[in-house]
């Protein structure tokens, strides 16, 4: 698993007029990985990665994807690569088929067109205008021209946003299979569990900075415990690494049976709002 | 060569999309004809003073001239701002085609319409308002140069004109009003030389009045040479205008087209 990274940016940074959206962020993507990055919204999730895919210039710091400085796109690197913005309503008088197929011949070692979309399941809406797909059908055709050209790397800009529960786990399943054969892939999501399910790593952004890298099950307060019960008519929350110290401690508080008491692991989510609050308490004071 | 393979796929692409949606076939494909149809039937058998010449035979001449307009600018000038808006063009800049293979398939896409938009007009103003066809070479020779000049010339503001609209919704009512005042004023719907003095002045700086009046020299017999205002149908002249306007036009595209809206760069 210790091969060269892909993606590297070191330090890179980006302002727009006055605001800074990426205040020196770090991060690295080796050769078969997946890595999530978690943030808010605005907290430079999509100014990072399209900075990586060559859409948008870096104003410092150092950048690398495949070898290649994206702030130099080439025609020869963004052949390597699959991109997948966030939500795209365009090409909406083309069928499915048509678009995916005229999309395969841009690329110089195309995947075939009907294995694509089969491996996104519109085989049946090949005939389809894109403009009648529901909502998570035109996402799979947004992968399937994120994937037509056999990328070496593969980004995904909250790939699954309106999907149902169902369709969220036939994605994950996709891009577990386009893993397993090697691509390299940066996804950004709102959804902590798509993160778990699919990322080798994760790396939380706050306010362009980056303040938790790691696997998802070690990043934060995930080695904690979460210890909840009811106390004053309100439901209490303690994250702790010795629960059943605390637990005691409770229990002689209470002087017996602790209301509706819960013990459970840290979920990455749990994690990821303990990170998201903490960099509100030291930063917060500069921007409410 | 690689970008001219994908240039012409884009072409099909470009095409099926133009006719497929409703909006860009009616007002870009079929409003010559159907301004043709209501026109002719209005005003077609009036004669111009005593030439002889119908108005239909007038009106005609002018309409294919503005159909360049509408199958390029206007095309173009629309479409464009709209694609830049739902992510048509951010997708694409996200693939290896090469810029030029984009724009082969706009200028690809226009000509095809045109063809087949003047095709339609000359068979409808033969068959139901007795057109005249030109016969002489010269005539066919001036048409198909006209054409193409006009087609490059009006491709090139379309692009460049596509920067003005900051949103795909809306754009149309920044283009169309660009096309009738220039239709107005350049002598497709009235006849030129009848126009105020400075009108004429102001339609002869661009490249539309010149279109007209070729085609003019195209549609109309000789004698109506007499008719328009210096006497003559100055093709030479409208060589030169069109060229100018193709220059200014490729400088104009080259230095405003932008790939994304404005600030998001």
């Amino acid at each position: 698993m210790s091969s060269a990274p892909v993606i590297t940016a070191t330090d890179v940074t980006k302002r727009y007029g006055d605001f800074t959206a990426l205040a020196g962020v770090s991060i690295h993507v080796d050769t078969g990985e997946c890595l999530a990055i978690l943030g808010p919204n605005g907290a430079g999730k999509t100014t990072l990665t399209e900075i990586l895919e060559g859409y948008r210039q870096r104003d410092g710091g150092q950048a690398s994807v495949l070898g290649v400085d994206p702030n130099k796109p080439t025609g020869a690197w963004k052949a390597k690569l699959g991109i997948v913005l966030q939500n795209a309503t365009d090409m909406a008088d083309l069928t499915v088929s048509e678009t995916i197929k005229h999309f395969a011949r841009y690329y110089p070692n195309p995947a075939d067109p009907d294995q694509v979309m089969a491996a996104v399941g519109l085989t049946e809406k090949a005939n389809s205008r894109n403009g009648k797909l529901s909502g998570g059908q035109r996402r799979r055709l947004d992968v399937a021209l994120g994937i037509i050209g056999n990328p070496e790397v593969l980004f995904l800009d909250e790939p699954t946003t309106g999907f149902d529960p169902e369709a969220r786990r036939e994605f994950w399943v996709l891009i577990d299979r386009l893993k397993s054969n090697g691509t390299t892939i940066l996804l950004t999501t709102h959804y902590l569990d798509e993160a778990q399910y699919l990322a080798d790593r994760v790396a939380v952004i706050a306010r362009g900075r980056i303040v938790a890298q790691g696997a998802p099950d070690s990043i934060g307060n995930r080695g904690d415990a979460i210890v909840t019960w009811t106390e004053a008519g309100r439901e209490q929350a303690q994250s702790t690494t010795t629960p059943t110290a605390f637990v005691e401690e409770l229990s002689a508080r209470f002087a017996g049976e602790i209301p509706h008491l819960a013990i459970r692991r840290a979920s990455l989510e749990d994690a990821y709002l303990e990170l998201i609050a903490q960099d509100r308490q030291t930063n917060g004071g500069d921007a409410a | 060569m690689n970008t001219l393979r994908m240039g012409l796929g884009r072409v099909g692409i470009e095409l099926k999309q133009f006719f497929r949606d409703k909006e860009s076939a009616v007002f870009n494909f079929l409003l010559p004809m159907i301004l043709l149809v209501i026109f002719g039937s209005v005003f077609g058998g009036q004669e111009l003073g005593d030439s002889g010449i119908t108005f239909s035979q007038y009106f005609v001449a002018g309409m294919i001239a503005s159909g360049i307009l509408y199958t390029s600018f206007q095309n173009l000038a629309i479409s464009i701002p709209m694609e830049r808006e739902d992510g048509t063009l951010k997708r694409l800049q996200g693939t290896p085609m090469p810029r030029a293979a984009f724009f082969i398939g706009k200028i690809g896409m226009v000509f095809v319409a045109y063809v087949a938009q003047v095709t339609i007009l000359i068979a409808v103003g033969v068959l139901f308002f007795g057109i005249d066809l030109p016969t002489t070479s010269f005539a066919i020779f001036t048409f198909i140069w006209v054409s193409v000049l006009g087609l490059i010339a009006w491709t090139l503001l379309g692009i460049a004109y596509s920067v003005v609209p900051k949103q795909g919704r809306g754009a149309a009512a920044l283009v169309s009003p660009v096309v009738l005042v220039l239709q107005f004023t350049s002598g497709v719907f009235f006849v030129f030389s009848d126009l105020p003095q400075w009108m004429q002045n102001f339609a002869s700086l661009f490249p539309l009045k010149w279109l007209t009046q070729a085609m003019r020299s195209v549609f109309l017999p000789d004698t109506a040479a007499a008719m328009e205002v210096n006497g003559s149908f100055e093709l030479g002249l409208t060589a030169l205008v069109l060229v100018i306007w193709i220059i200014l036009g490729a400088i104009l595209a080259t230095v405003f087209f932008r790939w994304t809206p404005r600030g998001k760069s």
